[in-house]
């Protein structure tokens, strides 16, 4: 595997993702549609995190969408609740609801609000939004799940900026002391928080070092390869008795020119018509 | 109280599967016995209170009953984002057992004195927030915590407090125990203030003042119907609590009074700690004397009161 992190570290100059493919595509039409219907959303957040939830949701995940609370289902928890038009989008598209739910985005009688509410959206495993939950909650799940001898996977998706948070290392420490080969983590590594990049307002390198330090096994995977992400993710869990980290590198605002590499992007409100239909022929049909 | 609270969980969790133990760091040999006996289900995890919660509700939205311990500060303050989202947000059966309520811990200073722990627990949607008067009443309380919809705070007292509750009262949370009839004054207390206002309205008799207690245990939900039909039948009530006097057990019962009597609401004076850090040290029944807080402070204050003055007694 290439030193994904060393390359993306000079990623203006080298890192070029591959294209978009139809589907990837067509999911971020979704999105857009999202950010249309509520007037506002984090495109960038979402866009960057839409591929790897494609793929968990497309190809890893054990899911059923006719019964969101199967106890067998394998459980993901959008814990950069702030990314959810990604989440909505692929959700809508599988089927757990109507993607008619989507023009009425943060609208007062919608279920999608701005952060994913597990009571009011079926699929949604956990209300998030306030960052650096979804580590330990999926924690106790992993144990549950270890407890009960279920064959389930636990799965959470950061962001970046959201390691920040202290209780995410918290969770980390204790993942590695029970050694929970169930449970995975997978960072959303777009290197923008909301202010500005990783690297300027809070430095997470060595990024791989630290999660390995903790306990887990790490892998390094380009967040918009689709082949290589299914490849990775089957291969869970990687090591028994460890829980798992994967880093996925990827570019905020993926899909739309102006918006990847920009925190501008981060989140919109008041786009104009003109400013929609402009988002949707940069993706392309 | 604490050792109570801990050995009926310990004794839950023998009886029901669904009962999990999450501490973080809490003194050695903590219930070595559940650990023992039940090593798949309790966890000793550490200093990581903001952790513990989360995986308490991952837990819990697996059909377990998680009992979390630790001291109470910790588990209010420092944790408050995931009590209240995590918790009560998902409407999770989570129960918080807090150490050291009040001024339990006076001698290790204003980092681990709860004091607005109920407060800001009762301001949350769906939290229950209970606070037993002695150990007797603990036993009887817990049980009842197992089926409890929702997320539960459970404020322990210091070890050793006078048992003043009744067997005879029994307990359902949420319900408050008239532990004396009112005369024209009613005291209502909660967790071990109420044993002072029973010393208070003893004194208070033997002068002439007839006065009842209310032990409101559950400050929320409150007991809205008791309080209301007691506060019909006196002239004045006066509330004790080992807590600020922001947001507590009093502010409860005045906005009650106002909200649902308005001028026919019987006179108010609110009794506990004012709004500051506390700045003794010393024992728990010393800050209660600084506060007064102690019967015989009590019933002074209920006499000034009772003649018309409307503050607590020096």
């Amino acid at each position: 595997m290439p030193d994904l992190a060393a390359l993306e570290r000079r990623i203006d100059t080298v890192y070029r993702p591959l294209p978009l493919d139809a589907r990837s595509r067509a999911l971020r039409h979704l999105v857009i549609r999202g950010l249309k219907g509520g007037e506002r959303g984090h495109l960038g957040s979402a866009l960057s995190v839409i591929d790897l939830l494609r793929v968990l949701y497309d190809d890893i995940l054990r899911h059923n969408p006719a019964d969101p609370a199967w106890p067998e289902r394998d459980r993901c928890l959008l814990s950069k609740g702030h990314g959810c038009l990604a989440l909505y989008a692929v959700l809508a598209d599988h089927g757990y609801f109507d993607k008619a739910e989507l023009d009425r985005f943060c609208r007062f009688d919608g279920i999608l609000g701005g952060h994913p509410e597990a009571a009011k959206i079926p699929g949604v495993e956990a209300s998030t939004g306030a960052l650096g939950h979804g580590p330990s909650i999926g924690l106790g799940m992993a144990l549950a799940a270890r407890m009960q001898r279920a064959d389930h996977k636990v799965i959470v998706v950061t962001g970046d900026g959201e390691i920040n948070e202290g209780a995410v290392w918290e969770a980390a420490l204790m993942a590695g002391k029970h050694g929970l080969d169930n449970y995975t983590v997978i960072v959303d590594y777009n290197k923008l928080q909301s202010y500005g990049p990783t690297a300027e307002v809070q430095d997470l390198e060595p990024l791989t070092d630290k999660w390995a330090s903790f306990g887990f096994v790490v892998r390094n995977v380009d967040g918009h390869d689709i082949l290589a992400m299914r490849q990775l993710l089957a291969e869970l869990p990687f090591s028994g008795g460890s829980p798992n980290c994967i880093i996925s590198h990827t570019v905020k605002g993926r899909g739309v020119s102006y918006a990847e590499h920009n925190a501008d992007w981060h989140h919109k409100s008041k786009l104009s018509d003109a400013e929609i239909d402009d988002l949707l022929a940069e993706i392309g049909e | 109280m604490r050792k109570t609270c801990l050995d009926t969980v310990y004794e839950l969790a023998r009886q029901d599967g669904r009962v999990v133990f999450v501490g973080s760091d809490l003194g050695a040999g903590t219930l070595d016995q559940f650990r023992d006996e039940m090593p798949d289900r309790f966890f000793m995890e550490g200093v990581s209170e903001q952790n513990l919660i989360g995986v308490a509700a991952g837990l819990a939205m697996e059909g377990y009953i998680p009992y979390v311990n630790t001291i109470a500060t910790f588990i209010t303050r420092r944790c408050y984002e995931q009590v209240a989202v995590d918790l009560c947000l998902h409407n999770l059966p989570v129960r918080l057992i807090a150490n050291g309520g009040g001024l339990v811990y006076a001698p290790l200073g204003p980092t681990h004195l709860a004091i607005e722990d109920l407060a800001i627990m009762r301001a949350l949607p769906r939290m229950t927030a209970v606070a037993p008067c002695d150990a007797e009443e603990m036993r009887r309380f817990v049980p009842q915590t197992l089926d409890l919809q929702g997320p539960c705070y459970i404020r322990l007292g210091k070890g050793g407090d006078e048992v003043v509750s009744d067997p005879a009262h029994g307990f359902e949370i949420g319900k408050a125990i008239m532990m004396r009839q009112p005369g024209e004054v009613l005291l209502v207390g909660t967790g071990i203030a109420t044993t002072r206002a029973l010393r208070a309205a003893e004194e208070l008799a033997a002068a002439g003042i007839h006065c009842g207690v209310l032990h409101m245990h559950t400050v929320k939900p409150l007991d809205e119907a008791a309080l209301l039909d007691a506060a019909g039948k006196v002239s004045a009530i006066v509330t004790v609590e080992e807590h600020t006097l922001v947001g507590g057990l009093g502010s409860a019962i005045s906005d009650l009074l106002s909200d649902r009597m308005g001028p026919k609401a019987p006179r108010l004076l609110r009794l506990g700690i004012p709004d500051s850090f506390p700045d003794k040290y010393g024992s728990q029944d010393e800050l209660l004397s600084y506060y007064g807080l102690q019967g015989e402070q009590i019933a002074a204050s209920v006499r000034g009161f009772v003649a018309g003055r409307h503050e607590a007694a020096a």
